[in-house]
């Protein structure tokens, strides 16, 4: 099946700054996703790029993660996402736990 | 005054089950036992053209045989049956309509054949009765839907024909019960026919014949779920559940619908439980199938009794080996019965919860796609306030006070409510969205011909909805817009909750009627497996100490 890949650049409100360290969450296994996230000079933007096999969500897609990015106010970051059928729910569980680990590293 | 009978005879039923059973006679073999190569031919001496039928069949065991050779009846001799059952799952029951032995049906649960059940209405095959609730069908059975002949199934049976239902007794005492006592005739397919039972769970003059089945009858391991596939989401669910709804009123008894969610918050009562310190507080009388996955919080000491509907695979000795929870019989083994398990879920329990697959704006809810007419079993007795309900409770009355319309109803007499919350993602399988603005239930209304879109919870019986975004507790909303406003707020991205206005949320979270997973003290970040008491079946095995006997096809290890 043909992965779709979908690339975002997002701007924080608010920004906060970069994630601490490049951190790995999750496993593409069916209805989940993995996600990785480390710091990166981005003129304070965050930049997101994910691939999933699933089309026509883009706009959903972008709605998840501009709600990550609002309230993180997450700057200055890339963010990669393998996803195999999550739903935004696990999404953005998914992102926080990213988030929450990147920054105890 | 005279007084005009007219009817020379009030025995007709009886002399009418008399003539058939007379034309059965040359089938028994010894005592009250037909043997299975008989079986058709003794349906065809019992059963008339036009008669009200029952098949034993629900959610877990199958009367598959009898169904299956009631197929390969004489259609010139039994015709236009009236199918009165739980459930149609099997491809014999809907087969009965294509074969035109059966026109008519009252059924409380479709299964895998709720597909063709939507077909069969739309082309006419089927004249569909109603669809019930299983409480609401065994209660007709004694009123207007009284069966003619039932065909129940049982594991054993000896030649008085006394049954032993066991484990799976399910829903056979009440189909016996209403047919026999109207003078019907009962035929039990059995796994076995023996000399001595374990135990008469049904007595042998209630039944006219048994058949010892070429096989066990089917049964479906439906209530067992791999903690494997629990995901972390539903943890969150699970975690916001326990601390908002479970422990904020002291729920202690309840019914948990099938599922991942109720599986995973059974799974964590035995740790993000007992660190909110719940033990003992909450879930100590359950009504619930012997679930595998409630197995380490029975081993932990927080149930005090669980009543079955039906059985489970796997889970016999295990339950059998806990008799101070269970209901056993003298015997040792657990009696499970669906029509008391209902009562006591529709009108002991203090709160139901469940998922569904859509929520409509205004919180009424269903599992009806415009495609299939699955029914919904058992869910809307025990998902819905029993207004018969008079006995008071902690819970129950925390509910009732909540409600802030309750005084325009009953004045200045306090009533309590039911709890039943419904946990769903705001997105399902496939992303498709749970909220929505109408319902599927009203296209398959119109499909199949239905008098009333199929609701399974209807939105003023719905006092919780518990979703990745937070608690809506509806029980607290004075009116039909709070309410929507409540619904939107936890209806994440979906077209529903991208209706929420901010400060309308803000309001209602400062109102305490809705509650993030930060308003509820929960991290979201700590929602992972390392919370499930067992990550996978050799965990609950290992719980069990080696009771629990998985069935093959959960054995990946």
């Amino acid at each position: 099946m043909a992965l779709h890949t979908l690339e975002l650049t997002l701007e924080p409100a608010a920004a906060a700054g970069p994630v601490k360290a490049p951190t790995h969450i999750g496993v593409t296994g069916s209805s989940d996703l993995e996600v990785l996230i480390q710091p990166e000079a981005l003129d304070g933007k965050v930049a997101v790029k994910l691939v999933t096999p699933v089309t026509g969500f883009d706009p959903l897609w972008e709605r998840v993660l501009r709600k990550f990015i609002d309230e993180t106010s997450l700057s200055d970051t890339r963010i990669e996402i393998n996803d195999n059928n999550a739903t935004p729910a696990v999404v953005l569980l998914r992102l926080h736990q990213a988030f929450t680990a990147a920054n105890a590293a | 005054m005279t007084h005009h009978d007219t009817r020379k005879d009030w025995r007709t039923r009886s002399a009418d089950t008399a003539a058939r059973k007379e034309a059965a006679a040359p089938l028994f073999a010894k005592g009250k036992e037909v043997l299975a190569k008989d079986t058709v031919a003794l349906l065809e001496a019992v059963i008339r053209a036009g008669d009200i039928v029952n098949i034993e069949g629900n959610n877990q065991k199958q009367a598959d045989f009898l169904a299956e050779c009631l197929n390969q009846a004489d259609k010139s001799k039994i015709h236009d049956l009236h199918m009165v059952q739980s459930a149609v799952p099997l491809k014999s029951h809907l087969d009965l309509f294509e074969n035109g032995i059966a026109k008519k049906l009252d059924f409380a649960f479709g299964g895998p054949q709720a597909g063709r059940v939507a077909e069969f209405i739309g082309n006419g095959k089927i004249q569909l009765g109603a669809i019930h609730t299983y409480l609401e069908l065994f209660g007709r059975y004694f009123l207007d839907l009284t069966p003619r002949v039932s065909l129940v199934c049982a594991y054993k049976a000896d030649r008085k024909g006394n049954l032993y239902t066991g484990f799976n007794t399910e829903d056979t005492p009440v189909i016996v019960e209403a047919t026999k006592f109207k003078d019907g005739i009962v035929i039990a397919q059995v796994n076995e026919i023996v000399d001595e039972l374990p135990r008469v769970d049904i007595p042998g003059d209630w039944v006219d014949a048994v058949i010892e089945s070429p096989k066990p009858f089917f049964i479906e391991p439906l209530f067992t779920r791999d903690p494997a596939n629990i995901t972390d989401n539903q943890i969150l669910l699970a975690m916001m559940c326990l601390k908002g709804i479970y422990g904020e009123y002291g729920v202690t008894s309840m019914n948990h619908g099938i599922g991942f969610l109720t599986s995973a918050i059974e799974l964590i009562l035995p740790t993000y439980g007992a660190e909110l310190g719940l033990k003992g507080k909450i879930c100590t009388h359950m009504i619930i199938n012997p679930h595998p996955t409630m197995i380490p919080a029975i081993e932990e000491g927080w149930v005090e009794a669980i009543h079955c509907f039906g059985g489970e695979l796997g889970m016999e000795d295990y339950v059998a080996s806990r008799p101070d929870i269970f209901f056993i019989g003298p015997d040792g083994t657990l009696r499970s019965n669906r029509a008391f398990a209902q009562t006591a879920g529709h009108y002991a329990a203090d709160m139901f919860i469940g998922g569904t697959l859509q929520i409509d704006k205004y919180g009424n809810s269903s599992t009806a796609t415009a495609g299939r007419v699955a029914g919904f079993g058992g869910a809307p007795n025990m998902g819905c306030d029993p207004k018969g309900r008079r006995h008071p409770s902690g819970a129950w009355l925390k509910c009732g006070e909540e409600l802030p319309s309750l005084d325009t109803l009953t004045g200045s007499v306090p009533r309590g409510k039911r709890l039943v919350v419904q946990g769903v993602e705001t997105f399902g399988e496939g992303r498709k969205p749970v909220f929505v603005d109408e319902l599927d239930a009203w296209k398959l209304a119109k499909n199949a011909n239905l008098d009333i879109p199929p609701v399974m919870i209807y939105g003023d019986d719905l006092t919780h909805i518990v979703t990745e975004e937070g608690i809506a507790y509806l029980s607290r909303c004075k009116d039909m817009e709070t309410r929507m406003a409540a619904i939107r707020a936890v209806a994440g991205f979906t077209d529903i909750g991208l209706t929420a206005k901010p400060e309308e949320t803000k309001a209602l979270r400062e109102a305490g009627i809705v509650k993030t997973p930060s308003d509820l003290g929960i991290d979201p970040s700590r929602a992972t497996r390392d919370l499930l008491a067992a990550k996978n079946m050799r965990d609950l095995v290992t719980w069990s100490g080696g009771l629990y006997n998985p069935p093959a096809r959960f054995r990946n290890w």
